[in-house]
């Protein structure tokens, strides 16, 4: 139906600028996606860590994979959000009737929360540096978190496109990323899960954070990642392939 | 030579089982102001949604400016442009960025200089910096309307554009209404206000019960009741006037 447009790239283009400036002046969601995992990351280094035994002398550099993890949730709440409101008040049926490809304000907010978490993302790691974050990791080694990364944000960014067509109320399209936000507690991001109950390490050993976790830890300190990497990336492929298809029937529908 | 901006013929539309549309007809000559009158939940928010693009009737045929809106509704929206019951702007860009934003995404040449003039012809100068969200009601209106005409559209779309206005607003809006008409831009409107219609179109139709049950211009409509008896009424001045009239806005005919 959709007929080809030489504009579509230039037309996404000016809707990532658009969702870029909404970030830009909103004062809560940088708090939130960016100074929040950074507090959560001095608070774990400088007040839990020196009880917490990972094995390891280096607590930031353990700690960091968990915390950006939890940015990135918590970035993806806002994709939701800013998606629900855009429905709400009417500015996706001007879109709509005007001349431009009908999947580009979507594309626009798929784009966004790749670029918005990638800034938070490269802020965190700086302040990481700082407290002493250190890599012995290549440049493929970094290639390869940073593609982990992306295809983790994308996955749960059409996670949060479902949640943002179909929630009713505004509570509704940013519910779904607290238990998502929550998700790194009862992995292998802040302390090993051999330290944990059975039952609960069960769900730790066998939850996709876990594994995304120990990838990009392996990674970024020059051990071999194993089974961790592909299982990460089963993960990442598989959420984001069943949320798009269930995203896009969701935007047929509603917008 | 296109005589109609807008066909409509049996246009229908239903919502799971619940009928909305059955069967309605109308054209609306190019260049004139066509109201459409219906109480709330008549279906006409329905027929500016198929008109749009942004709804597919499940009968009848519907063409705007020459396109069928099913069959080719790229060239639809290149020629329209539609002004939705709720403000559909931008609260967290500037009025200048909004209107910047949709000349972009109309690849207009000068992008600024249409935002500009823009401003000045809906008095925004003044507010044009300021985040939309600190707007008032018929601020929010008038930039809704002047991005609606960045690209100088053939038939522009109006759903209820005075709802939630105060009278100045509302008079401010029919100002911009008859200048577009004066201009030669077809102009849909629906509206619940009979006196809206009254002061704005050249051409009435009522929706009711999913169809078109009367249709014509101001004086047709008249005709149809029986004539007029002369009775002497002492004329009290309304509220309106009133209000209108110590605030010192007489813009009104």
């Amino acid at each position: 139906m959709e007929t080809s447009n030489n504009h579509y790239f230039s037309d996404m283009g000016i809707m990532l600028g658009r969702s870029m400036r909404h970030i830009l002046r909103s004062m809560d969601t940088i708090m939130t996606v960016t100074i929040t995992p950074i507090a959560m990351m001095l608070l774990f280094v400088y007040v839990f860590g020196g009880a917490i035994q990972t094995g390891t002398d280096n607590y930031v550099n353990y700690l960091l994979p968990g915390i950006l993890l939890m940015a990135i949730s918590s970035g993806i709440a806002y994709t939701s959000y800013r998606l629900f409101l855009d429905m709400q008040r009417g500015i996706f049926e001007r879109f709509h009737s005007m001349p431009i490809a009908r999947s580009a304000p979507l594309w626009g907010h798929v784009l966004t929360s790749l670029v918005s978490n990638a800034i938070s993302t490269l802020v965190i790691i700086l302040v990481a540096l700082v407290m002493g974050f250190r890599s012995s990791a290549g440049i493929l080694s970094w290639l390869a978190v940073a593609a982990i990364l992306v295809l983790f944000t994308l996955a749960l960014t059409w996670v949060a496109v479902i949640a943002g067509l179909s929630a009713t109320s505004i509570d509704g399209a940013t519910a779904f990323s607290y238990p998502l936000i929550f998700l790194p507690f009862i992995s292998s991001a802040f302390v090993p899960t051999e330290s944990m109950p059975p039952v609960v390490r069960a769900f730790a050993e066998n939850q996709p954070v876990t594994s995304i976790v120990n990838a990009i830890r392996a990674l970024l300190s020059s051990q071999p990642v194993g089974n961790d990497i592909w299982i990460a990336l089963a993960w990442c492929v598989g959420i984001m392939l069943v949320a798009y298809v269930f995203a896009m029937r969701a935007y047929k529908n509603r917008a | 030579m296109l005589n109609n901006s807008i066909q409509v013929q049996g246009l229908q539309k239903s919502y799971k089982n619940l009928p909305v549309l059955q069967g309605v007809d109308f054209d609306v000559k190019k260049g004139s102001v066509f109201a459409l009158l219906g109480s709330n939940g008549a279906g006409k928010t329905t027929i500016v949604k198929i008109l749009t693009t942004l709804l597919k009737q499940d009968g009848g045929t519907a063409t705007v400016n020459g396109f069928d809106v099913a069959v080719k509704p790229d060239d639809v929206r290149r020629s329209i442009s539609l002004t939705g019951q709720f403000a559909a702007v931008d609260e967290i860009l500037t009025g200048r960025e909004n209107l910047i934003m949709i000349a972009r995404l109309r690849h207009l040449k000068d992008p600024n200089h249409v935002a500009d003039e823009l401003l000045n012809r809906f008095s925004l100068t003044e507010a044009a910096d300021r985040a939309v969200a600190t707007y008032s009601g018929g601020m929010r209106r008038r930039l809704d309307i002047a991005m609606s005409l960045v690209g100088k559209p053939q038939v522009i779309f109006l759903d209820e554009p005075t709802t939630g206005l105060d009278p100045e607003g509302r008079i401010e809006v029919w100002k911009i209404v008859k200048e577009l008409a004066n201009n030669g831009t077809t102009v849909f409107l629906t509206t619940q206000y009979l006196e809206e219609a009254e002061q704005l179109a050249d051409q009435i139709a009522i929706l009711h019960e999913g169809k078109i049950i009367a249709n014509g211009t101001l004086a047709d409509l008249k005709k149809m009741f029986p004539p007029a008896k002369v009775e002497y009424v002492e004329k009290q001045p309304t509220l309106e006037e009133i209000f209108l009239a110590i605030i010192g806005k007489k813009e009104m005919k």
